[in-house]
């Protein structure tokens, strides 16, 4: 969902280059405050895994693929802040370096696989673990939905910001980045779950940690 | 040195990158709207170029290129989060 340039107006740009650097130094006084000793391998090891996986494109139907964002994961082990963080640094890393996103469409990709993607999983893992509970099933379901959830989510910020840009009209932009996106979130909640069974079963207390 | 489990995270992050070849070819989601929807043209090329589609530069064979992408991106990423995390901590504070 990485928006390349030449997409995106210039109030969308400065509009959102203005909303994510704010929400990134907002989230590093909040790591100021919070992050322990604890945390810090866990934050490199999950902007790692988070750049690796990124570049696993997996098929989804009618020639059409997607990859994992991987904010929720982030947001579920480190809290929200601590993921917008580690998305900034992926995404950063992957428009300096790889060309992948452009550098003006910079601060709305962080937009909206940083922020929206994190705080909406967030937000959704904790609902749904409310309702279902904080058994290992109650875990992976909140992880499934808070997974979707974010790719849906940022999906539908990035049509906005297609609106909003001049590019397609919203009743164009909205069903079609919802309807593939819906479809690539199902892939988000199965690597979401599979990655976090693997912490439950191997290193618990990772899930224990305070959320950034 | 005592072997820690992000030793072994790392590898496991390491041992995705090897699979990167494996990646589907076809476009993403935003891609896909970009072009049924006919606005893939108007994506400009970046400024400059340097490990470019995670292919890095020079080498013929197509899924060491994209190997070597991964794992030297795997690496950054990791050291560059790790040190912002470590330079963030709670209980360090920089002497004058």
């Amino acid at each position: 969902m990485h928006i390349p340039d030449g997409i995106l107006n210039i109030t969308t740009i400065a509009t959102t280059y203005a909303v994510s650097a704010g929400g990134v130094g907002y989230g590093l006084r909040e790591a100021r405050k919070k992050l322990a000793e604890r945390h810090v391998p866990l934050m490199g090891i999950m902007a790692a895994f988070i750049f690796a996986a990124q570049m696993l494109n997996f098929p989804i139907i009618g020639g059409t693929s997607g990859h994992l964002i991987g904010a929720a994961l982030a947001a579920i082990l480190l809290g929200p802040w601590a993921a917008v963080l580690i998305m900034a640094c992926v995404l950063i890393a992957q428009s300096l370096i790889f060309q992948d996103g452009g550098l003006l469409a910079l601060g709305a990709n962080v937009f909206n696989m940083g922020i929206i993607a994190s705080f909406a999983g967030y937000y959704l893992y904790r609902f749904t673990t409310r309702l279902m509970g904080m058994s290992r099933r109650g875990k992976l379901f909140g992880a499934f939905i808070a997974a979707w959830g974010s790719v849906f989510l940022a999906a539908i910020a990035c049509a906005i910001e297609l609106w909003v840009s001049g590019v397609l009209p919203i009743q164009v932009a909205l069903p079609a980045m919802a309807g593939w996106h819906a479809l690539i979130g199902i892939g988000e909640g199965l690597i979401t779950v599979a990655v976090l069974s693997l912490v439950i079963a191997t290193r618990k207390d990772l899930l224990e940690l305070q959320k950034i | 040195m005592r072997l820690k489990w992000w030793h072994i995270g790392l590898l496991i992050c390491l041992a995705v990158a090897l699979l990167a070849p494996l990646a589907s070819i076809s476009p993403d989601g935003l891609e896909r709207v970009a072009k049924d929807k006919g606005f893939i043209e108007s994506a400009l090329e970046a400024p400059y170029q340097l490990i470019a589609d995670y292919l890095f530069p020079g080498i013929e064979n197509e899924a060491l290129a994209t190997i070597l992408a991964g794992i030297i991106g795997t690496l950054i990423l990791f050291g560059v989060v790790y040190s912002m995390a470590w330079l963030l901590k709670r209980g360090r504070r920089e002497s004058p």
